[in-house]
């Protein structure tokens, strides 16, 4: 065989970049996000709920907010019935963030272990932090 | 193996009758929860055919009932003040006679009214100069006659600017939550139930569409003591209207074909 040294070589550097990112997170903790929902405004809540079931808000929660926000600002519907037949004001600040109130340890739990970072806090105003 | 004309057309036909059928299944099963909601306007929310407002500049006396309406409006929509009349950012403001109105000066016009300084904002014309220019939709004509904008959408490129005639339209071009040199924040009081924007969106007067969906009159009719007065232009028995009828008013730079829905009652009394 020709070069086989050469190619042996080349494998084996070749294969440690591509390992290179597994091995070097072995051992660190990644924990999965717990989004905590223990404000003051959920506490008081007889039957803790969102405006749509959870496994919904999970995982369409930004298709919603961008509904919520096409229909206040371009139709100027804001009043949002949820699929429970419940009746919500349409407001990022002072509905979902009302209950939300603890954005770091709810929204950003989530976002940070994503690393998705919407850019809505620009403009719109982040609670000040409120949690039990 | 050839194919005739009448077996060609029957392949044809069949592969669209298939297409389509798939394309409209798979529309089917799709699913889209949130489509099962609704939204509605609140139970209380003005509405109008066309909004409108009159100015009626008899009622602005002192510097003190203009800085009142101005206040009003730029604090509860987190308007920044930069410091200087560069980088300004307006949503309603006072000007003079001659640069509100143009060519309409008039030799035997009440002085006072020549030397008053004059409430403005944006006119929320007909006609809109500035939609029809902008690129993204991020302003444009509610059916009520209001011209928003949606700051999701502003991409800053400015035409809208360069298109309204009356200098409705404010750009940043620094940051709103900034700070200047001497540490005093642009946003004095943020209000907390209204966003900010960025730097580099455009904004202005929204006619506080946010307040009528309430049921609120506009924070400057609130704040201006009957000095100016909102409602339907195309409602005749509307407030608004009896104004027009029963005074004289001009509005801005009609020759331009814009429509404004602003009307200002200069001088006169009753059927003057
Ligand atoms: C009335 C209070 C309330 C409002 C308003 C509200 N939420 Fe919630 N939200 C909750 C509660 C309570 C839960 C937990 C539900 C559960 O555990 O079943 C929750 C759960 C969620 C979840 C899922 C969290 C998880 O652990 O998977 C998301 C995402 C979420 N909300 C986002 C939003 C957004 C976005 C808005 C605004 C459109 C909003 N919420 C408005 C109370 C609220
Ligand atoms: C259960 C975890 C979780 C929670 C809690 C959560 N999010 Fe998210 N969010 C996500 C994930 C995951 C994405 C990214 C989805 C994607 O990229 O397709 C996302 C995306 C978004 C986006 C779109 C971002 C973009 O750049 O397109 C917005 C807006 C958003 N979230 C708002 C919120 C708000 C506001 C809250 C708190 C009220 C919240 N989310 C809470 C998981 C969560
Ligand atoms: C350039 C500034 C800006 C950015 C960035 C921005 N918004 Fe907004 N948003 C506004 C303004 C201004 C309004 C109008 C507020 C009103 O009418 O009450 C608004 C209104 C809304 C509304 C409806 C009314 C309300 O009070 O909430 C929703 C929902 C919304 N935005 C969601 C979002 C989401 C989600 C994001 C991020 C993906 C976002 N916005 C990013 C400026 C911004």
């Amino acid at each position: 065989m020709y070069d086989s040294g050469k190619i042996i070589a080349g494998l084996l550097v070749f294969v440690s970049i591509i390992a290179f990112p597994f091995v070097y997170n072995i051992g660190a903790d990644i924990v999965k996000p717990e989004p905590k929902i223990d404000t003051p405004v959920i506490q008081q809540m007889a039957v803790k709920q969102c405006v749509e079931p959870k496994e919904f808000m999970r995982a369409e929660h930004m298709q919603l907010l961008n509904k919520w926000r096409d229909s206040a600002v371009r139709d100027g519907n804001r009043v949002y019935v949820g699929s429970r037949g419940d009746h919500y004001n349409i407001s990022l600040q002072n509905t979902c963030m009302h209950c939300h109130s603890n954005k770091k340890e709810f929204c950003d739990s989530c976002h940070n272990y994503m690393a998705v970072k919407p850019y809505c806090w620009d403009c719109h105003i982040a609670p000040k932090e409120n949690s039990l | 193996m050839s194919i005739d004309r009448r077996q060609f057309l029957k392949i044809a036909g069949v592969s669209t009758l298939l297409g389509l059928g798939t394309a409209a299944a798979v529309n089917g099963i799709r699913r889209d929860d949130v489509e099962a909601s609704q939204m509605e306007p609140g139970p209380d929310a003005l509405k109008a055919k066309r909004w409108g407002f009159v100015v009626d500049m008899s009622k602005f006396k002192t510097e003190e009932d203009y800085a009142r309406v101005v206040h009003a409006c730029h604090s509860i929509h987190n308007v920044p003040d930069y410091g200087n009349p560069k980088d300004e950012i307006k949503w309603i403001w006072k000007d003079d006679f001659e640069h509100t109105f143009p060519g309409q000066e008039d030799t035997y016009m009440a002085a006072e009214m020549k030397e008053k300084p004059f409430m403005v904002f944006c006119n929320h014309c007909a006609q809109p100069p500035c939609v029809r220019v902008c690129p993204t939709k991020a302003t444009f004509k509610r059916t009520d006659g209001i011209v928003m904008m949606d700051m999701h959408r502003c991409i800053g490129c400015r035409f809208c600017m360069a298109a309204c005639p009356y200098g409705s339209r404010s750009f940043n071009f620094r940051d709103p939550r900034g700070k200047d040199e001497s540490g005093r924040p642009f946003i004095k009081e943020l209000n907390p139930e209204f966003p900010t924007r960025t730097k580099g969106v455009v904004e202005k007067c929204t006619f506080c569409y946010e307040r009528l969906a309430k049921g609120l009159k506009p924070a400057c009719v609130e704040a201006s003591g009957g000095g100016i007065v909102f409602g339907d232009l195309e409602d005749p028995n509307s407030e608004v209207r009896q104004l027009i009828s029963k005074h004289y008013t001009i509005r801005r730079k009609p020759e331009l074909g814009t429509q404004p829905s602003i009307y200002y009652i200069v001088g006169g009394n009753e059927n003057a």
